[in-house]
């Protein structure tokens, strides 16, 4: 009798013990996503938590922070700290789609490269290529380009990221293409799409979670660089950097307009960055050095 | 060694053929036409037929990519279409103060982080270890432009230490020049120092696992004669490898750096160029910048079979 109910109780403990142990072994992991998780809340509730971003107080402007405004207005009268929390949807839809979508098309581009050994030479060049030049540079060059949207921002971030995520899986691919596994894959008549995704896809994922955390800390700073330059986001959507470059001009007379955005966007790229440092620790000691 | 060189030398070719093309066919990769994007918005139909002409845009793709591709080698990297100025006489103009940024934060984040990175493996799990790692990653994650802002308002506006913004030629005094480039410097310096400091870190620390590590510690070679002349002498090349590789971070940070502390650069030539549409200044300052890249990434792999003698090729 006592045992069926030991069984029967066990399960969630353990469950809960190995999760608190694992917080224990990796804080940072923790600290990081939790941070993320609170950031995301605030962008998806934004509209509970803050006035309307738009609305101009002309009567209000540059007042420094205080009991009325938090991060005080800016020189049109806004609130900084409603513009502030809109901000955020802007990082982390971009942080987010550049992270999932560079990973994905850096994936089959570095399955295939790694395997086929003729495609592999070109595309390789091709990569090197892309690498050379400033991932900013290319990224404003194609704005520019194409224009500011959303859309554009994130296709113009993800193009100077795809190399390095097409670098890192190639490097897998080419360790374990030599394993016998997939030697007997091979020999046993496997169709290529079937070597690749079933056998060699699985062994990339590890390394990937912790680069796609990567790519999504370099896509946020990216896009308040871009913003901030003029040549991002567009002007009347308040991401962090275009908050920021309206507050340059005002930066001697009112710094709250500079310092509340750039003090969300250094706390989210930190959470980004040590979340995937524990991870990379966690999930995998050896993949370290292969980053 | 010399079949090396000459290797290396022959593999800049397709990475200078692939930057050359993706900064070729920028203009030509958009849903549209080329000299209409150029002309902006409010141009009339002369204006595009103009450009048109005048940038030989009416020819087949690939006779204006070998046009170009043949210029760009002898020198020219066209005509600015705002200023109607050769493109290389603008890129002139604009490269003292960038090479001054660019040059006096190499130094500083070496200078700062190699010792860092030498102490965190040497402390390895210590609190020193913990803090300058935590240091690390901190540079790493706070952007540029919000450290250079923050610099700016304890140091220049608060303390008053240093200018606000501008630069000063080094012809107009060595001390002048120093100050108004020092904020810059720290704060494009600090994410190239994280970088180069956690390279240090785990390189040392690898070194510092070898057998003649044991040997030298057990012949009593003191900590400074270990560290310096055993550890970091074979972590070398990966540490010369991320500077390397961090150069394109460095490019993409002085950029930034130069639109927050007004510094007439480069930078500041290529956001001008993005809000004016002059995209032969732009195209030539990307193929200036990836062509540094390019060449230091090489004399730094010609490098290193004299940081290390064992690789011979």
């Amino acid at each position: 009798m006592s045992t069926i109910d030991l069984t029967a109780s066990s399960p969630p403990p353990r469950i809960a013990a190995r999760a608190m142990d694992y917080a224990r072994r990796h804080p940072t992991v923790v600290a990081g996503a939790a941070v993320l998780f609170v950031m995301a809340l605030i962008a998806i509730f934004a509209p509970l938590i803050a006035n309307d971003p738009m609305k101009l107080t002309p009567i209000n402007r540059l007042k420094p922070p205080g009991e009325q405004y938090w991060f005080g207005t800016d020189f049109l009268g806004r609130e900084v700290f409603a513009r502030t929390i809109y901000g955020a949807r802007v990082s982390l839809i971009v942080g987010g789609a550049v992270a999932l979508v560079s990973v994905a098309i850096g994936l089959v581009i570095g399955l295939v490269a790694g395997y086929v050994r003729w495609i592999d030479a070109i595309v390789m060049r091709i990569m090197d290529g892309i690498m050379a030049i400033p991932g900013v540079l290319l990224a404003i060059a194609l704005i520019a380009v194409a224009g500011a949207s959303l859309m554009n921002v994130i296709i113009a971030i993800t193009i100077p990221e795809i190399p390095r995520v097409v670098r890192l899986v190639r490097s897998v691919v080419l360790s374990i293409r030599e394993q016998p596994y997939v030697e007997a894959a091979v020999s046993v008549g496997s169709p290529l799409p079937k070597i690749l995704f079933k056998h060699i896809l699985p062994n990339t994922i590890a390394p990937l979670i912790v680069q796609a955390t990567f790519v999504c800390a370099s896509a946020v700073v990216i896009e308040a660089i871009l913003s901030f330059l003029g040549a991002g986001t567009p002007p009347e959507i308040p991401s962090w950097g275009n908050i920021m470059a309206e507050g340059r001009t005002y930066f001697q007379v009112a710094p709250w307009i500079l310092f509340f955005p750039g003090l969300l966007l250094a706390i989210t790229v930190l959470a980004v960055n040590i979340l995937g440092d524990g991870l990379r620790d966690s999930l995998d000691p050896r993949i370290a050095r292969r980053m | 060694m010399y079949g090396y060189i000459i290797r290396r030398l022959l593999a800049t070719i397709p990475v200078m053929v692939v930057v050359g093309l993706v900064v070729f066919l920028l203009l030509h990769l958009t849903p549209g036409d080329p000299a209409a994007v150029i002309a902006g918005d409010y141009a009339s139909p002369e204006d595009v037929e103009r450009i048109r002409e005048k940038l030989g845009l009416d020819r087949p793709i690939h006779v204006q990519f070998f046009t170009w591709a043949g210029a760009v080698l002898q020198g020219d990297l066209g005509t600015s279409i705002f200023s109607n100025l050769p493109v290389t006489h603008l890129i002139g103009q604009r490269l003292e103060p960038t090479i001054a940024l660019s040059v006096s934060t190499m130094i500083f984040a070496i200078l700062l982080a190699v010792p860092m990175g030498i102490i965190a493996a040497w402390k390895a799990g210590a609190l020193t270890d913990r803090a300058i790692m935590a240091f690390a990653v901190l540079g790493f994650s706070v952007p540029v432009f919000v450290i250079g802002y923050v610099l700016m308002y304890v140091f220049a506006l608060k303390l008053g230490w240093f200018p606000v913004q501008g630069y000063k030629p080094i012809s107009e005094g060595f001390w002048p020049f120093l100050s108004s480039i020092a904020l810059p410097t720290v704060a494009l310096g600090l994410v190239y120092t994280a970088l180069i400091a956690r390279i240090t870190r785990a390189s040392v620390l690898e070194v510092l696992t070898e057998d003649y590590i044991r040997t030298a510690k057990s012949k009593g070679l003191n900590n400074a004669g270990l560290l310096l002349r055993h550890a970091l002498r074979n972590a070398a090349v990966p540490i010369v490898t991320i500077i390397g590789i961090g150069l394109t971070l460095l490019i993409g940070g002085v950029v930034v750096t130069e639109s927050v502390f007004n510094i007439p650069g480069l930078g500041r030539l290529t956001i001008d160029a993005v809000l004016r549409r002059d995209y032969p200044v732009i195209q030539g300052v990307i193929l200036v910048f990836s062509g540094v890249y390019v060449f230091v990434n090489l004399l730094i792999d010609l490098t290193y079979t004299v940081l290390d003698p064992r690789i011979r090729y």
